[in-house]
């Protein structure tokens, strides 16, 4: 190994070590916080460091910061999953916003392929959000654990399809006229795209739109494959779009969520500026870095929280 | 490249004046949070729940919370806005409400190009959207 692959692997080591093994460390001494009456401002700025460390990760490993951000913030810190959830679910939101504008300029993210996506998603993440309030926290908790250690799976098995093969538009996509343009920058080459399968497509996002809900994820992990791999939508245009959509299925959760009272603004402004700094960062830091590595890496820190989460839920 | 072909990779009107109120809600959202945020923890505005004391809220879950900070769900923030922590819900609600405006500003645009059934999608997620913010929906534990 040269030097500078064991530098990388010394300097993400660390940051791992940071993103797993230190709150915990605060978690316990949380107790302590509350009686020995640490400044107000300790756990903001814990938070702020923390989440920092993620929006770098989640640039480098390809996930968004919400699906990061809700099962390590309940597993090891102190705050309750509700609060966590509503607070996850403005991460995510303002990271599409963030990015939404740009994405629909290029024209990389379709408005024809989001909207009639959207509308079912943001339905059934109102839905989610419902039910995700009103079940016990435990089971919540459990489902979660259960659900990132599903994204983790997937994460390892699904493949990616640049440009998918897709002979034909079904019926629902030519009547929606569901189709696009795009010219692939790196070889120059016009693709003219359009989708197959939409109404299973259609029928998973139901789902999709329900965990999103429930659990304050974004929903990017499962946007992209359902988008690429199972209605045939080049990869580029499944990522922008799927980004986009997060903007309006994860509104939806949010309002039910701040309607209950979910949001606390001590844990949303340090999280989302935390987030936000980390992703400017870790953009700069993906031209020089080993996205395998670290796409391994993520996959082993959501795990360790997924099993967190479900040892939680379960009492353990 | 012929001009059908450069038309089409252009983004639709009606995309781009959804990324133009995207951008600019989100941005002026930004600010508001960001200046709002700074009067609440440089004391510029006085909290209703003391800087101190927010810690021994959050581990609560959203019931107890209310409950014990004496804090109505909803939209009654509105009413508590003079306060340093309730100020932060007005760039928060701007964040989670400019999808609801990018959405309503699309469907003239839609109906001039007769494109009815997404005027229709269009309509229906204002709806969606509105029913969510409006704080009609709510459950509970």
């Amino acid at each position: 190994m040269r030097i500078k692959d064991k530098l990388w692997a010394m300097m993400f080591i660390g940051l791992f070590s940071l993103t797993v093994l230190v709150p915990p460390a605060f978690a316990e001494a949380s107790a302590e916080a509350a009686v020995s009456g640490h400044a107000w401002w300790f756990w903001p700025i814990i938070l702020f460091i923390v989440t920092f460390i993620m929006g770098i990760l989640a640039v480098l490993g390809g996930v968004g910061g919400g699906v990061l951000y809700v099962p390590i913030i309940s597993g090891f810190f102190p705050f309750h999953l509700d609060f966590v959830r509503g607070t996850g679910l403005l991460v995510a939101l303002s990271g599409a916003l963030a990015a939404g504008p740009g994405l629909l300029k290029m024209n990389l993210a379709s408005l024809r392929l989001a909207i009639p996506v959207a509308l079912i998603a943001s339905t059934c993440a109102i839905i989610g959000a419902m039910i995700g309030l009103a079940l016990p926290t435990n089971i919540v908790q459990i489902a979660l654990g259960a659900t990132i250690i599903g994204i983790c799976i997937l994460m390892l098995t699904a493949k990616k399809s640049t440009v998918p093969d897709v002979p034909q538009a079904d019926r629902l996509s030519s009547a929606l006229r569901i189709c696009g343009v795009y010219q692939e920058a790196s070889t120059g080459e016009i693709i003219d795209w359009k989708v197959h399968r939409t109404p299973l497509g259609l029928a998973l996002f139901v789902l999709i739109g329900v965990m999103a809900g429930m659990f304050g994820l974004g929903a990017g992990w499962a946007n992209v494959p359902v988008l690429n791999l199972l209605m045939g939508a080049p990869l580029k245009i499944s990522v922008a779009t799927s980004k986009f959509l997060l903007s309006i299925t994860d509104t939806s959760a949010a309002w039910i969520y701040m309607n209950k009272g979910c949001v606390i603004p001590m844990m949303v402004v340090p999280s989302l500026v935390g987030i936000m700094f980390g992703s400017f960062v870790g953009v700069r830091l993906l031209k020089i870095a080993k996205p395998t590595f670290i796409r391994w890496m993520v996959i082993a820190i959501l795990a360790f929280a997924g099993i967190k989460a479900l040892s939680k839920g379960l009492g353990f | 490249m012929d001009e059908k072909t450069n038309t089409l990779l252009k983004a639709s009107p009606e995309q781009l004046l959804y990324a133009k109120i995207l951008e600019k809600g989100m941005y002026f959202g930004l600010l508001i949070l960001f200046i709002t945020f700074g009067l609440y923890t440089f004391g510029i505005l006085d909290p209703y729940i003391p800087l101190d004391k927010v810690s021994e809220y959050w581990s609560y879950n959203v019931h107890e919370y209310l409950g014990h900070a004496e804090i109505k769900a909803g939209w009654a923030w509105l009413g508590m806005v003079k306060y340093g922590d309730f100020i932060n819900f007005i760039g928060i609600a701007m964040l989670a409400g400019v999808t609801i405006f990018c959405y309503a500003a699309i469907i003239p645009t839609l109906l001039k190009n007769k494109d009815t059934v997404y005027a229709i999608i269009a309509v229906l997620e204002v709806i969606i959207l509105g029913a969510a913010a409006s704080g009609l929906l709510a459950v509970g534990h």
